[in-house]
């Protein structure tokens, strides 16, 4: 069974229905342990598409359904528990809460969902040390690099055991080494079985990391390719 | 358009929420400044200014009709109204019953001559069947006369009122003859004005009439200059408790536009430095976001000044109430100088602030608008980090500490509309417990002479005191009672009639607050208002002697008792006390309280048949129930309610600026899973220290004024305030209080937390 599908979804931003759609009935299937790289220019649908798999958006026509959930019969607060469940996000820039530390900035999603902090603690530590970045858990984002806090978003996506991991660009504000090691990081979680959503203009980190590409033009599948 | 002029509507239309706030708070602080205003300029003279607007009378004079055509010629008038005929009669009302004797006075007119009385409901009347009445009767009742020939009836159709108290009621002269006792001539009644209206000068006016006139002419002279003590007594009480909240009203209009402009233009720190990025100098920085401001200001100002036209009306027609004089009109000057102000306020705070903003470097103000300081707050948001509290609370408890300036903006605001509420409560409290005090006249059941109706005690012509006890004992649902006679006497050293009250039992559950010593218990003890004490240099557990009848009494002061009837010139004693000067005194006068579960109208209905053959009537007490206590009890309320909505709007401004600063972290947060509710909550903990801290600090500092304030208030008024007067604040309304500051904090982050609920993630996220 798939854990992502999307069937006839189309999306629309123009309520008028005057221009493109930014998705124009997309059907495509993700299946568990999979890494796939979603390509396409500007204004493709890239990130429609993974906003409306994170559940922070929702399809005009058709259905998605993720890890069995229907996102379109979602309210906003049960979206937001579907994403603490089965949804980690990284972002181009990584959207850390400056005023946090480092550690306290990954136990955050499992706090919200009501996690132990004792618990949440230990995951914390153990991720931090996975990532490399365990010396940094009491530093605050600014001081570090923006490969570390690249790492420090990655820790805190997979805080709670996500079902699929979904990256925007996340190596699109990073020097090319940082990048490189962001690359091979998410790799190395797909090899380990997790799901990964990687929404890139980088042909290369698409080859690297993914198993699939989906290339979107103008709303729309353009191709499909397995690597 | 200009590149300025683009910018300032761009800015005034993208940035709706501030917008709509500087709008909102310059609104509601005009409306406040305009009710304020109002207030003081209706508390500055109350009777001088209601007796210029009605031109009143200096001196008005009642001749007997009989004995006199024509208006007397004195020296010093410049000029003169009337002569109009004067009548007394006691009219009957249905429902109501019968109604003290009114003076109705016969004129064509209210608004043109001397005493241009005002109409302040209803209309003046018509035609012969119609009157106005001062007070007593509602609109569209009818008066009967019935010991009249023929009964004459006649429609209430107006409420008027007369600073210089020339009369109860108003007809038009033609209705006077039918009005008139058979036999006897209509009196007549003159007013005058004088160049120079001194007490030697009225004086001699009166004197100039009885010498010119035939002997018994003159029935009686009124002075402004008596009327204008009695009025300025009445009010002193009041006067200050009404500029206090015109003040607490123009305080917090100046703190909310400054807080609310100011943090505009700290709001708008990025969008400047863009602007200055774009090549826009520093004085086109300063008028592009003096313009932003001043658009949604001047909107605010125009209806801040039509609402605060809308509420002061009826504001000011309670506070004629209280003054007992004719409604003010809004002065048209508070309107220019409150409009003024607000404008001026705005344009300087925005002025600073841009300046402030547009010295800054570009790249700082750039950065300013995107984050606030990190290094600010850490330790706050650290520490909070470890309250075991659900994170969503924790998060929201740190907030605030990013941002000093502006939380202890936030923390005055809510502070100062704490302690403007705690203060309101604790004055409307207090004033409540002085009318009450100054009624002292609380028992269920009054029991006077058939007939009109009188108040308070009349002169000593009562039944024998046996057989009213046997009728009043024997009555099912008698509770405690007491009667009271009244007799004139003398103070040495005291000018005027000082009134001797004798009461038949304790009286003291009536309503009486004493400020010092006790209620008396035995015949020779007495207690004596201040005004009393200070005439005659007397003190409680001293002896003050009276002269009634040429008698001595002397009285043992055991207590001082707070009371402003007579201007305070009375003694309380038993009945026992003054016999020995006025054996047949007797009470013509007596009060009743009930017992649990009698009611009030069928033991009216039963006592007074009892007593009909005594020549005594029972009534429901009214005398407890105050129209001015009503009215000071509308005033709190709304004044309260605007001091609270004005702090509230306060803390819903920094509300927002928080939160559309911290719009990209709360997009974070929802992408981590934050459910709409949990956004809620840390919008509502960000505000939660400082409404409890607001609360605990501006509540007894409200108290505190309080406390400073009432004292000083009895002073103005020469009265000893009772304790139960400053003693206002019961622990269960300091529970309540103490919280306001809390409840304030939430009210004004409601709206900015119900925008956080609903914030797209998506497009919180693209905020950088």
């Amino acid at each position: 069974m798939s854990i992502i599908e999307f069937r006839g979804v189309s999306r629309r931003y123009d309520e008028n229905d005057a221009g493109p759609p930014a998705l124009d009935d997309v059907t495509l299937a993700i299946e568990p342990g999979e890494a796939v790289a979603v390509l396409g220019p500007s204004g493709s649908g890239k990130s429609t598409l993974l906003n409306l798999v994170a559940g922070l958006d929702r399809p005009d026509s058709g259905t998605v359904t993720v890890a069995g959930v229907d996102l379109g019969g979602l309210n906003e607060a049960a979206s937001a528990r579907y994403r603490r469940a089965h949804i980690g996000m990284i972002f181009q820039f990584f959207h850390l809460l400056d005023d946090l530390t480092v550690a306290e900035n990954v136990v955050l999603p499992a706090l919200l969902a009501g996690q132990q902090r004792a618990e949440a603690r230990r995951r914390c530590a153990a991720l931090l040390e996975t990532l490399g970045i365990d010396r940094h858990a009491a530093a605050y984002p600014s001081k570090l690099s923006g490969g570390q806090r690249q790492r420090v978003a990655i820790a805190r996506a997979l805080m709670n055991k996500p079902a699929v991991l979904l990256a925007d660009e996340p190596t699109g504000a990073l020097d090319s080494a940082s990048g490189e090691d962001v690359g091979k990081l998410l790799t190395e979680l797909n090899a380990e079985g997790q799901t990964l959503v990687l929404v890139t203009h980088d042909e290369s980190l698409a080859a690297r990391c993914a198993t699939r590409t989906i290339r979107l033009a103008d709303g729309r599948v353009q191709a499909e390719a397995a690597r | 358009m200009s590149g300025l002029g683009r910018v300032v509507r761009a800015g005034a239309a993208r940035r709706r929420v501030q917008t709509v706030i500087i709008g909102l708070a310059t609104f509601m602080a005009v409306t406040s400044a305009v009710l304020g205003g109002s207030l003081l300029v209706a508390s500055t003279g109350p009777f001088d200014d209601s007796f210029t607007s009605q031109h009143g009378a200096h001196l008005s004079v009642l001749l007997d009709g009989t004995k006199t055509a024509g208006t007397p010629n004195l020296a010093g008038v410049t000029e003169t109204s009337g002569p109009f005929p004067v009548v007394v009669q006691a009219p009957h009302i249905d429902p109501g019953g019968s109604l003290p004797p009114l003076t109705i006075v016969g004129r064509p007119q209210p608004g043109t001559g001397i005493d241009r009385v005002s109409v302040v409901e209803g209309r003046w009347p018509s035609g012969p069947g119609e009157i106005a009445l001062a007070e007593g009767a509602p609109l569209g009742a009818v008066m009967t006369f019935p010991a009249l020939p023929g009964k004459p009836s006649l429609t209430v159709v107006g409420r008027a009122r007369s600073t210089s108290q020339t009369a109860a009621a108003w007809v038009l002269p033609a209705a006077i003859p039918a009005l008139t006792t058979p036999g006897t001539t209509p009196n007549t009644q003159i007013l005058y004005r004088f160049g120079a209206p001194t007490s030697s000068t009225l004086d001699e006016a009166a004197a100039a009439i009885t010498a010119t006139t035939p002997p018994g002419t003159l029935l009686g002279s009124q002075s402004w200059l008596v009327l204008k003590a009695a009025a300025d007594r009445n009010t002193a009480l009041f006067v200050p408790f009404l500029v206090a909240f015109g003040l607490l009203g123009l305080v917090m209009a100046v703190l909310s536009i400054g807080g609310v402009v100011a943090g505009a233009a700290g709001a708008a720190t990025g969008r400047i430095g863009v602007l200055k990025a774009i090549g826009y100098t520093p004085a086109q920085v300063v008028r592009g976001f003096l313009g932003q401001a001043l658009i949604p200001a001047a909107i605010g100002t125009a209806l801040g000044t039509a609402a605060g036209h809308a509420i002061a009306i009826p504001l000011l027609q309670s506070t004629s109430e209280v003054y007992e004089t004719a409604p003010v009109a809004i002065t048209s000057w508070v309107d220019v100088i409150v409009a003024a102000g607000a404008l001026v306020l705005v344009t300087l705070t925005a002025t600073v602030a841009a300046l402030r903003a547009g010295r800054l470097r570009t790249v700082d103000a750039l950065s300013a608008g995107r984050t606030t300081s990190r290094d600010r707050g850490r330790t706050a948001a650290v520490l909070a980090a470890r309250v075991p509290l659900p994170r969503p609370v924790t998060l929201g408890l740190g907030q605030p500490f990013a941002r000093p300036g502006r939380m202890a903006a936030m923390l005055a605001t809510v502070v100062f509309g704490t302690a403007a509420v705690a203060l309101a409560v604790g004055l409307g409290a207090s004033i409540s417990v002085i009318e009450k005090a100054r009624l002292h006249d609380s028992a269920a059941i009054a029991v006077g002479p058939s007939g009109p109706r009188r108040q308070g005690p009349s002169p000593a012509d009562g039944p024998p005191l046996d057989q009213v006890t046997q009728a009043v004992t024997a009555q099912a649902g008698t509770g405690a009672w007491y009667g009271i006679a009244e007799v004139p006497s003398t103070v040495a050293g005291v000018p005027g009639v000082v009134e001797a009250l004798g009461f038949t039992a304790d009286a003291s559950w009536a309503g009486y607050e004493m400020t010092a010593g006790r209620w008396f218990r035995e015949p020779g003890e007495g207690i004596v208002p201040t005004p009393l004490l200070t005439a005659s240099g007397t003190k409680v557990g001293g002896t003050m002697t009276l002269t009634i009848n040429g008698r001595s009494v002397p009285i043992r002061v055991v207590g001082e008792v707070f009371s402003t009837r007579h201007d305070g010139m009375q003694v309380f004693t038993s009945l026992g006390t003054l016999l020995p000067a006025q054996p047949d005194l007797r009470p013509s006068e007596y009060r009743i309280d009930l017992a649990a579960g009698a009611d009030r109208e069928a033991y009216s209905a039963a006592l007074t048949t009892a007593l009909k053959p005594l020549g005594l009537e029972a009534r429901p007490n009214q005398a407890g129930s105050s129209e001015v206590l009503l009215a000071l009890n509308a005033l709190t309320g709304l004044l309260t309610a605007m001091l609270v909505a004005i702090a509230a709007l306060g803390v819903l401004n920094m509300a927002v600026l928080q939160t559309h600063e911290r719009v990209r972290d709360l997009g974070i947060h929802k992408a981590l899973g934050m459910t709409p509710r949990q956004a809620v909550t840390v919008v509502l903990s960000s505000v939660l220290l400082i409404g409890l801290a607001g609360g605990a600090l501006g509540t007894p500092a409200g108290v505190a004024l309080h406390g400073v304030m009432m004292p000083a208030m009895g002073d103005q008024a020469g009265i000893t305030l009772p304790v139960a007067v400053l003693d206002v604040y019961e622990p269960w309304l300091l529970a309540l209080l103490i919280p306001g500051g809390l409840a304030i904090a939430i009210l004004g982050a409601l709206l900015p937390a119900g925008w956080a609920a609903r914030l797209r993630t998506a497009t919180a996220l693209r905020t950088e």
